[in-house]
């Protein structure tokens, strides 16, 4: 009898923990949300009421659609992160199985001079970095973004995916090699598919903090034409610091599109990086 | 219409990448907020003289202006215009030759030498901007809120903490200034109160001379006044950052606050009725000294491939047209060009005509001060934050800008 | 081993060597050379050996700013180990439960703020602690506590640990997902047995699910190390460059911006800065190698 009981009692505890953390998970963003659609008056006198009859308004959306050119910034954001984490994931995997399959001189050296960039900030280097964009005319372009998001990723990427190829068992490779396939083949038939929920673990870890990235876009990209959503709203904040139904509105039009691409892509995301423990 | 000039723009910065072509000027600003006034009114005013030359106003936020600009002027990516920041920081880019030299150049006629001495090399010899604009500091009430209690614009100090009393009992904010963005601690309150203490510019003149030490009574005043504030401050001051306190003033739940003029057209905006007074004077009668600062010049990038049309800009810049425009559109920002301007909005009316009664001094540490290391206005911004918020006694915060200060400067040794 | 030619592992490595080297080693090691350096007025720079390492660490000036900035940092890293981490692995564990009804929703909700903007994030935080909006004080009297109302950002005591707890809620979901994966990664025979053996379920946790997850309790660790000594973004975002009050929300992050590219009238040193970036990879390059040399080894690998 006592079985069912405590069962009981630590599955509504489990509830209890997990919606109270996700309640203030979600909170700033409902209270955000709510109060883009309230006038000034509403959104100071019961920032926690939602909107009514007599608090509703759009003001603020107005204001920011005719303003900034968030579809703009947004689209330049998807490239250089989608373009960006391609090429990490490609040039990265590719580099992890030249250093853990196979045995050359200068390899621990390589392993070391990667290993280097996941400890130093990407940052310290900007000035370096702005004087070689300069040189190579991509000021102002996004292909300046992509390359400097691909250099800081690769290091992380490789590490990860090193160790997902070691667990690869010999036998699939040996078989292969013994058949005459060649080594670009095993690569890219045999090994990429098998690494692909490591693929989703390293995607995740690096898309995050390239979206969000507002340091690059500064320095090297901050024309009109190639601004990201995150510096593109830091300016607008900036500019209508005082101006809450624009501050909020903007909020939320920057938060919505993660928002729907998050709620589309969440199961993969999710199963990517737990998933590399289910073998 | 507006949409086409949008695209065309935005295909020009796209072809152009970031180095200006001929025909094409980009101004470097941290003048965020005049973004609408410089696409709509000044640029079309310029290209009615000058068709042909294409302007593109690219402002940074105030806060990256500087570190952004210095990084893009070390890459060359840099705009063809600067705008300059008056004094040490625009003279270190000088120095490292960022800026172009503007000695002789068309236009520079217009401004008298208390102007041109923001932007020049310490022997006066070299010029290297192109004033703009300066700004003055003051305190703005809220005329509804005065009228109900019956008060007047304070003159004296003592009518000036009675008033304070008054707006308190009646339970409004007397004073809207908060301590998180901790610069308008410096350039507004102790830059702009200060100078009835120390006399204005003798006292700033003595400081550098090596007569006057932060130390002295004129100086330690200051501070002490400013402590006597905290309790007329909104509750939670200390978190409170300056859009808040802007916020607070212009929805009148605030009497006073120690602004600049180049908040006049914010509150304007917002359909606020405010007037404004000068920092009160110690006694009945005493001179006053306003805190009148040489705030915006503009410069040329030696490193433009477009410096013949820059020259035109900057020739257009000091022309009794733009004086006029900044000044009546760009409101709280006063032409420091010698044209005879007519100052339309009231605010900022009285706040010139302050210039007839009072004596004229620019931010305190502005020139050769904040040369050193440990910068004093960085130190500035943090010591007066923590008068106002009660952590540092005024003698304490005294003391520790005039070691700093001491430590470098050979006068004060 | 395999027999494999040269040029085939050449263009493997290739890409990735030559863009990561171009893009970002280079001009890291490029920055790194520059703390030997010092700069004159006229922009110039002159070999100058270890005299900005030994202004850095010894002249008050320097030092005092650089040591509270460490200090910080220091706390704002224990922060996140106190809070961020025990609470990941609270939730990790009561979403690896077996049979927990909504756990795929409450993952993906869980990890939300993770992909937001921290610019975002300051932003929205600030506007909830505001005392003049007033949301975190009709909160807190909605359960009779308004007078411990605070506003938390502006006060030298509170600033940091406000900021550590703003990014712990951010980050949550890391450490809860890495977690979560090495849990439901534990083969069910192991926890089966000891159940059959009359294990309770507390004891499963603490005795035969923790330990072997040791190894990604040790990657969690140096992960939060090496981000939270990288920190930057937030405390920018929320209290500017100048890190108030009174600097008591400096750390490492903050202080190398100012040092480097200036503050306001403050005129930034890209040489002294450079100095900063070099102690700092330092201090990281050690927590790094503690992690490797003295945790790694001592655990057994176990795939993540």
């Amino acid at each position: 009898m006592r079985q069912p009981v405590s069962h009981l009692a630590g599955s509504s505890f489990t509830h209890l923990v997990l919606a109270g953390y996700t309640l203030l998970s979600l909170f700033p963003l409902f209270l955000v949300l709510i109060n883009a659609f309230k006038s000034r008056a509403g959104i100071f006198d019961a920032p926690l009421a939602l909107p009514n009859g007599e608090t509703f308004s759009t003001i603020g959306f107005e204001k920011v659609l005719g303003k900034a050119h968030f579809l703009g910034f947004f689209g330049n954001s998807l490239t250089v992160t989608v373009l960006s984490l391609v090429l990490i994931l490609l040039f990265g995997a590719m580099a992890a199985w030249a250093l853990s399959e196979y045995r050359f001189r200068g390899q621990r050296l390589i392993l070391l001079f990667f290993a280097f960039g996941i400890m130093v900030p990407i940052r310290l280097g900007t000035v370096a970095i702005l004087e070689l964009m300069v040189k190579l005319e991509l000021v102002n372009t996004l292909s300046a973004l992509v390359l400097v998001y691909t250099a800081q990723g690769l290091p992380l990427a490789i590490l990860i995916l090193s160790e997902f190829i070691q667990q690869i068992p010999k036998e699939l490779k040996e078989a292969a090699r013994c058949d005459g396939v060649g080594e670009f083949t095993i690569f890219f038939q045999i090994i990429l598919p098998l690494i692909r929920p490591a693929i989703a673990t390293v995607a995740v870890f690096t898309m995050v903090p390239v979206w969000n990235d507002l340091w690059f876009p500064l320095i090297l990209a901050p024309g009109e034409a190639t601004q990201t959503i995150t510096l593109g709203v830091q300016q607008f904040i900036g500019q209508y610091a005082t101006d809450w139904n624009a501050v909020l509105a903007s909020l939320s039009l920057a938060v919505l599109p993660v928002l729907v691409i998050y709620v589309f892509f969440s199961r993969q995301l999710i199963r990517g990086i737990t998933a590399g423990a289910v073998k | 219409m507006k949409h086409t000039k949008h695209t065309l723009s935005m295909l020009s910065v796209a072809l152009l990448a970031g180095a200006a072509q001929a025909g094409t000027l980009s101004i470097e600003s941290w003048r965020v907020d005049d973004k609408a006034l410089w696409e709509d009114v000044l640029i079309p005013a310029f290209q009615k003289k000058h068709p042909g030359i294409t302007v593109k106003f690219a402002p940074t936020a105030p806060t990256e202006y500087d570190s952004s600009l210095t990084a893009r002027l070390t890459g060359g990516t840099a705009g063809d215009l600067i705008t300059c920041r008056p004094f040490d920081k625009s003279l270190d880019l000088y120095k490292k030759g960022q800026l172009e030299k503007l000695d002789g150049k068309p236009g520079m006629q217009h401004f008298p030498a208390s102007a041109k001495v923001a932007w020049q090399s310490d022997d006066g010899k070299d010029s290297f901007c192109m004033p703009m604009a300066s700004v003055m500091h003051g305190f703005f009430y809220n005329k509804k809120i005065f009228a109900d209690l019956k008060l007047a614009p304070p003159k004296t100090q003592a009518e000036f903490f009675a008033a304070l009393d008054k707006v308190k009992a009646a339970g409004k904010t007397p004073i809207a200034l908060g301590t998180a963005d901790q610069w308008e601690a410096n350039q507004i309150v102790f830059t702009g109160i200060g100078p009835n203490y120390w006399q204005g510019e003798a006292g700033r003149k003595a400081l550098i001379a090596g007569k006057a030490k932060f130390t002295d009574p004129q100086f330690v005043a200051v501070w002490e006044q400013m402590a006597k504030w905290a309790p007329y401050l909104a509750k939670g001051y200390s978190a409170q950052t300056y859009a808040d306190t802007q916020n607070l003033f212009a929805s009148g739940r605030a009497a006073i606050v120690p602004a600049g003029s180049w908040d006049i057209a914010y509150y304007k905006q917002q359909g606020l009725d405010f007037g404004a007074f000068a920092p009160p004077v110690a006694k009945a009668g005493d001179k006053c000294q306003i805190s009148d600062h040489t705030d915006i010049g503009i410069g040329i990038n030696p490193k433009s491939k477009n410096k013949a049309d820059a020259s035109k800009f900057l020739e257009w810049i000091a022309s009794a047209e733009f004086a006029d425009l900044y000044t009546n559109k760009v409101t709280g920002f006063f032409s420091l060009s010698s044209h005879p301007i007519e100052v339309k909005d009231q605010v900022a009316k009285s706040m010139l005509d302050w210039r007839k009664s009072c004596g004229s001094t620019i931010r305190l540490n502005a020139q050769v001060l904040n040369r050193g290391e440990p910068n004093m206005e960085t130190e500035l911004w943090n010591v007066n934050s923590q008068v106002l918020n009660g952590k540092l006694a005024p003698k304490a915060a005294a003391q520790q800008i005039q070691a700093g200060f001491a430590k470098w400067y050979k006068p004060q040794q | 081993m395999n027999r494999i030619a040269r040029w085939q592992i050449a263009i493997f490595l290739a890409p990735a060597l030559l863009i990561y080297a171009s893009f970002s080693a280079w001009p890291l090691l490029d920055t790194l050379g520059l703390g030997f350096f010092n700069t004159d007025e006229a922009g110039q720079q002159h070999f100058a050996g270890l005299a900005n390492y030994y202004k850095l660490l010894l002249d008050p000036q320097w030092s005092d700013g650089f040591w509270n900035a460490m200090g910080n940092n220091v706390e704002f890293f224990f922060i996140h180990m106190l809070v961020q981490n025990p609470i990941g692995l609270l939730l990790a564990a009561l979403l690896s439960l077996k049979g927990v009804r909504f756990a795929k929703s409450y993952q993906t909700l869980l990890f939300l703020p993770t992909l937001l903007s921290v610019v975002i994030i300051g932003f929205i935080w600030q506007l909830i602690l505001s005392p003049l909006w007033g949301v975190a004080e009709s909160l807190l009297a909605q359960v009779g506590l308004a007078e411990h109302f605070q506003p938390w950002l502006g006060e030298e005591g509170s600033a940091l640990l406000t900021l550590a707890l703003i990014s712990v809620w951010q980050f949550i979901g890391i450490p809860m997902m890495l977690i979560y994966a090495a849990l439901i990664a534990i083969p069910e025979e192991v926890i089966e047995a000891a159940r059959v053996e009359g294990a309770s379920a507390w004891r499963i946790f603490w005795q035969i699910r923790l330990p072997l997850i040791l190894p990604t309790l040790g990657l969690v660790t140096i992960l939060t190390y090496v981000g939270n000594f990288n920190a930057f973004d937030l405390i920018y975002s929320v209290k500017g460059a100048l890190a108030g009050p009174n600097y008591s929300t400096d750390i490492l992050g903050t202080y190398f911006y100012r040092t480097f590219f200036g503050y306001q009238s403050q005129i930034g040193s890209p040489t002294m800065g450079a100095a900063v970036a070099t102690l700092m990879f330092l201090v990281i390059l050690a927590g790094v190698g503690v992690y490797f040399f003295a945790v790694q080894r001592r655990l057994q690998r176990h795939a993540f």
